[in-house]
């Protein structure tokens, strides 16, 4: 069962360009995971090296942020989405 | 915002007359618009957000706009900070702003700041203002807004913009979240690129400001359901707006029950824009992880053989680039780089240098040991060696 992950903008250019993908899994760990395998320039955006989620990457599973459910843990059903929200501090120049 | 409006003088008859299609509304009316008279907000930044959110505040009558800005107007704003024309180029940005609200509305002060905002004065700044309006572009400032905000019991009106996407909130009022419960810390510098690098779609500010405005209103006027936990994405391209949940974080170190940061700190520092290493390692790393364009052109009149990598994205290689380069993007390199060899010179550029220098990074990380980055990018080229090539 496929969900959609939205990519935000500035991490388009390591998803040839798309601003969602289709991944599988059980997870939101699992969908990120696959994620980052199809697009392995990803990886070192989200998780440091220490294999974690970077903590100014800020996941959500539909409209809930995943930190306030079982973080990677959250089991997923068909039909959710995750969004990926970076911090962007365009404004004034 | 609990302004007292008896104390306001009542509208003149010029007033009511230009605020007539408030004042026919029961949600604003003759109280509403006295409340507004009443009421300030300081607007961080005259640009591309700055720009709509002041003018639709002046429009409709908000008493007392502050700017803070210490930027001059360059032609490349022109494409949207609608504050700025044609011939403002040059002037201050303040100046330039001052006069077109003046125009707008006369009835509105306008109180002007030619300063960038510090941990220094920005609580002293805050204080004479109802609500913070957040247009800045950079992360120590944006931190640095939110804290002043939490601190001073401000209500913070947060927009921010990257190419064809948009972001809004309200940050900061009793009991709400703050951009800390968001985005505890900053990304390193230079892995998410500036509106100058990454460019911006002009009409995307007019969007993100006048919602800033629009929440900035409702604040003042105490109506409606104001965006507070709640984080609003806009997408130009799909027409799309979602909706995000949030909280305020009782670990928040500002916002939380046991707050951390009690008072502003350095947010260069905090930011990681300072890692602040002895001057002569500064000079020693420089001289091998970096180049100039004078020493570059230097080395290819003589006749040396350098391998030049533009990594910047083909839209901006046709407005300028350094003859004899090979464009690779930066998102394609992971997947690209071994196209080069790794047994030549390389020095890599971008625009300005950053995402040049993550270029150099990561081929170091992937066995390249002969790379270096460009300071200061093709701007850099086209100012000290090639200036008949256009800058963007």
């Amino acid at each position: 069962m496929p969900n959609t992950i939205h990519i935000p903008t500035p991490l388009r250019p390591f998803t040839d360009k798309k601003e969602s993908v289709e991944v599988s899994g059980n997870t939101v760990g699992e969908l990120l995971a696959d994620l980052t395998t199809r697009h392995e320039g990803l990886k070192r955006h989200l998780y440091a090296d220490d294999g974690k989620l970077r903590n100014f990457v800020n996941v959500y599973l539909n409209d809930e942020d995943i930190r306030y459910l079982q973080r990677e843990k959250t089991p997923v059903k068909a039909g959710d989405s995750l969004s990926i929200v970076p911090s962007v501090a365009g404004g004034v120049r | 915002m609990t302004n007292s409006v008896a104390s306001v003088p009542d509208l003149s008859q010029e007033e009511i007359r230009r605020y007539s299609r408030h004042l026919i509304m029961p949600e604003v009316g003759m109280d509403g618009q006295k409340r507004l008279k009443a009421s300030s907000v300081l607007c961080i930044g005259a640009g591309g957000l700055g720009s709509p959110a002041a003018m639709y505040l002046a429009a409709a009558g908000v008493g007392r706009i502050g700017i803070v800005d210490f930027d001059v107007v360059d032609y490349s704003n022109l494409q949207r900070q609608l504050l700025h024309g044609t011939p403002d180029v040059g002037r201050s940005k303040l100046a330039s702003a001052k006069d077109r609200l003046k125009a707008l509305n006369p009835h509105v002060e306008v109180d002007t700041y030619e300063t960038s905002l510090s941990s220094d004065n920005a609580l002293k700044l805050f204080e004479p203002y109802d609500v913070i309006l957040d247009g800045t572009d950079n992360f120590p400032t944006r931190y640095l807004v939110n804290d002043a905000c939490v601190l001073s019991g401000k209500p913070n009106a947060y927009g921010s913009i990257f190419r064809f996407e948009g972001q809004a909130s309200v940050f900061a009022t009793k009991g709400g979240p703050c951009y800390r419960c968001l985005y505890p810390e900053p990304p390193p510098p230079g892995l998410v690129p500036s509106c100058a690098e990454g460019g911006v779609l002009g009409v995307l500010p007019g969007i993100i400001g006048v919602i800033q405005a629009t929440e900035t209103i409702k604040l003042m006027l105490g109506i409606g359901e104001p965006l507070i936990g709640r984080f609003l994405i806009y997408d130009a391209l799909k027409m799309r707006f979602r909706e995000l949940k949030l909280r305020r974080d009782p670990e928040c170190p500002v916002c939380g029950d046991h707050p951390t940061v009690t008072k502003l700190i350095d947010y260069e520092q905090f930011c990681g824009m300072r890692p602040e290493p002895p001057a002569q390692q500064v000079a020693a790393s420089a001289n091998q992880w970096e180049t100039t364009s004078v020493e570059l052109k230097r080395r290819l009149d003589a006749g040396e053989k350098v391998f030049i990598l533009d990594v910047r994205e083909p839209n901006e290689y046709q407005i300028n680039r350094i003859p004899g380069s090979t464009l690779i993007p930066l998102g394609e390199l992971p997947r690209r780089y071994q196209e080069i060899d790794r047994d030549q010179e390389i020095v890599a550029l971008c625009k300005m240098g950053g995402r040049s220098a993550k270029a150099t990074d990561f081929l170091r990380s992937v066995g390249f040991t002969r790379v270096k980055n460009l300071r200061g990018g093709i701007l850099d080229w086209v100012d000290k060696v090639d200036p008949s090539q256009p800058k963007y």
